[in-house]
């Protein structure tokens, strides 16, 4: 692959370290080549989170999808094996499977009554004594998605047959998955209800805003102001350190002066909570240890897995997925997760607290997307305004201790696009001098 | 339908239409501190999402489950500057029929009515399609109050209509 610049002949990158600057060319949320880029480099090579395998926890069960510009049925055959197939029959084309969701052994076609087992052999092709010569049942088996794994329950597929194993490939952030699926002691589910939403912008600007602290006080005052009001104590803000975790992948940990279901307990939720959170609490930490149990009761945090996930474990424990449509389109997938068996009191605070901040009817979200859709518009300008600037913290990085570097110092994005522009072959300037348009250069 | 109780007023599908177009008229002319005051203090405005249109917000993950606390914060949000999303607010327009008396059992009413709300702002035009089902109080004088207010949408998905940032 050539070196990919921006339409103007610039870089889509600046990353100097000498200067401490770091930057994205506007064009790489805007253009269509850039978008068609990111389908061939990314979403054909990375992991993507397709489901959890509490959704189709019996033999049969099924959902269909579409990831990656890709219709795909998730499915659990009757041996139990979870698979991942392309919704469309081998045969001639057709959308094979019509419905969200269900339960079913066989899979029949609509147009020419050819079926097939849910796991994945061709069943009947119907007057069969038509097809002599070359033809063979098994070219018409349905067509798996090249590979899928599943991490602690989360199912990932991939494109590429060459691709690391997802364990590699998660790396670090494998660590930050079981922080989530060792919240349940009888293992974690997706509750029902999901989030189908959508924002007119590009995908990238929301990987970059669930890892960007810098903007949660400022965007989002109204809704800690609606926490203080119900007596919430958030004085302490949302301070904590972001982490590159390698691979793209990145987190921000930090304490909120809210409440977290996994155990970490507010005076308003009454005193049976707080004796149920410290039984929950001595439970995790016989499991995983005391300073396991410490990183999942104690600690908010986002995380990012390259390029597509999110997940926010804060008041609720929120996993999201981003899917580009075009470049200044993108669907989202939310759901919420949470510990199998949770009483119904405990499940309904949770679900009450996600609903009050999160997701498209939430008090922070519909800002976020209005941010993401004003950008979008003037990323049409991006000949004349080129470039966004992560460059916080920046500075002195490479020397900073650890115990010193804040969430809001964007060394989580920065991490996101390196990885970005390596996969991509995107054309990265080291120079912040000479990349710059002229007026900003000149001043 | 259970009779009323001697001296429980009377409530007839023309009375429900008058209160949903007048709800109608002060969410589209944005007076949302007059329309708070159509809710019991123990009311309820929930919006399920669009894969579980049947599901209780106690179990069941929602775009919007507001008890009056946090009905107050959201007319808060979407009266005030910093309340982005609605500042400056989209322009949107309401059309209400099919409005049926579902149930009367004392004073309460549950109501069905079919909804469409187009919303205006920045070069997109989204439409909300779906259908209520309301519980009202009927006061003594025959004032009518939500005591749920409950906006089942018909999209398959909120795309491309990205947020429930209005009230529907």
């Amino acid at each position: 692959m050539s070196g990919l610049s921006a339409p103007s002949g610039q870089p889509l990158i600046i990353d100097d370290a000498e200067a401490g600057v770091f930057r994205v060319n506007r064009a790489a949320y805007a253009s269509e080549e850039v978008f068609e880029r990111e389908q061939r480099a990314l979403y054909d090579h990375c992991w993507l989170l397709l489901g959890h395998e509490s959704e189709i926890s019996r033999p049969g069960d099924f959902k269909t999808r579409t990831i990656a510009l890709r219709p795909i049925i998730l499915c659990r055959g009757d041996d139990g094996r979870v698979r991942a197939f392309i919704n469309s029959c081998p045969h001639r084309g057709a959308e094979l499977c019509r419905e969200t969701e269900g339960n079913r052994s066989i899979f029949h076609c609509m147009y020419h009554s050819w079926t097939f087992r849910n796991t994945g052999e061709v069943h009947t092709v119907r007057a069969e004594e038509g097809y002599t010569g070359g033809f063979r049942r098994e070219d018409f088996h349905l067509k798996q998605v090249p590979r899928l794994e599943s991490y602690r329950e989360f199912v990932f597929i991939c494109f590429d047959p060459d691709a690391p194993d997802l364990v590699t490939y998660l790396g670090n952030a494998a660590r930050y998955l079981d922080y989530l699926a060792d919240q349940g002691g009888d293992g974690m589910e997706i509750v029902e209800g999901t989030q189908l939403y959508a924002a007119r912008a590009n995908w990238k600007l929301q990987m970059e805003n669930v890892i960007d602290f810098y903007h949660t006080v400022p965007l989002h005052t109204s809704y800690f102001r609606f926490l203080e009001s119900t007596g919430a104590d958030i004085s302490s803000g949302v301070g904590g350190a972001g982490y590159d975790l390698g691979n793209g992948h990145s987190a921000v940990h930090f304490k909120a002066g809210w409440g977290r279901p996994v155990a970490r307990w507010e005076p308003r939720w009454g005193e049976a909570e707080k004796h149920r959170l410290e039984a929950l609490r001595a439970d995790i930490e016989a499991r995983v240890g005391p300073q396991r149990a410490e990183m999942i009761c104690d600690w908010d945090r986002n995380i990012l897995v390259f390029p597509n996930l999110t997940v926010a474990d804060v008041v609720a424990l929120v996993v999201r997925v981003v899917n580009p449509i075009a470049p200044g389109m993108m669907e989202i997938t939310q759901w919420c997760l949470a510990p199998k068996g949770e009483p119904e009191e405990a499940r309904s605070r949770r679900l009450h607290a996600f609903n009050t901040f999160l997701g498209p009817g939430g008090f922070a979200t519909p800002d976020d997307i209005e941010v993401f859709e004003g950008s979008q518009r003037a990323f049409g300008a991006h000949r004349e305004l080129a470039w966004s600037d992560f460059s916080r913290g920046y500075h002195g990085e490479a020397t900073r201790p650890e115990t010193e570097v804040r969430s809001d110092y964007e060394g989580q994005t920065r991490a996101f696009y390196r990885e970005w522009a390596a996969r991509m072959g995107a054309i990265v300037s080291h120079r912040v001098d000479g990349a710059l348009p002229r007026e900003a250069a000149a001043e | 339908m259970t009779a009323a109780p001697a001296g429980t007023p009377t409530v007839t599908a023309s009375d429900l239409e008058s209160f949903l177009y007048h709800e109608a008229g002060l969410l589209d002319s944005w007076r949302l501190e007059d329309w708070l005051e159509l809710f019991l203090p123990d009311g309820t405005y929930e919006v399920p999402t669009t894969d579980a249109p049947d599901g209780s917000p106690e179990s069941t993950l929602h775009f919007v489950a507001d008890t009056m606390t946090v009905l107050k914060g959201r007319v808060n949000r979407l009266t005030s500057p910093d309340g982005y999303a609605e500042s400056p607010h989209a322009r949107t327009r309401r059309f209400i029929s099919n409005v049926r008396l579902v149930e009367a059992e004392g004073d309460m009413v549950r109501l069905a009515a079919n909804f469409m709300i187009a919303r205006m702002k920045k070069g997109a035009q989204d439409l909300f399609i779906g259908h209520y089902d309301h519980r009202l109080k009927v006061a003594g004088n025959g004032e009518l109050r939500f005591q749920r207010r409950r906006s089942i949408l018909d999209l398959e998905a909120l795309r491309p209509q990205r947020s429930v940032s209005i009230i529907i």
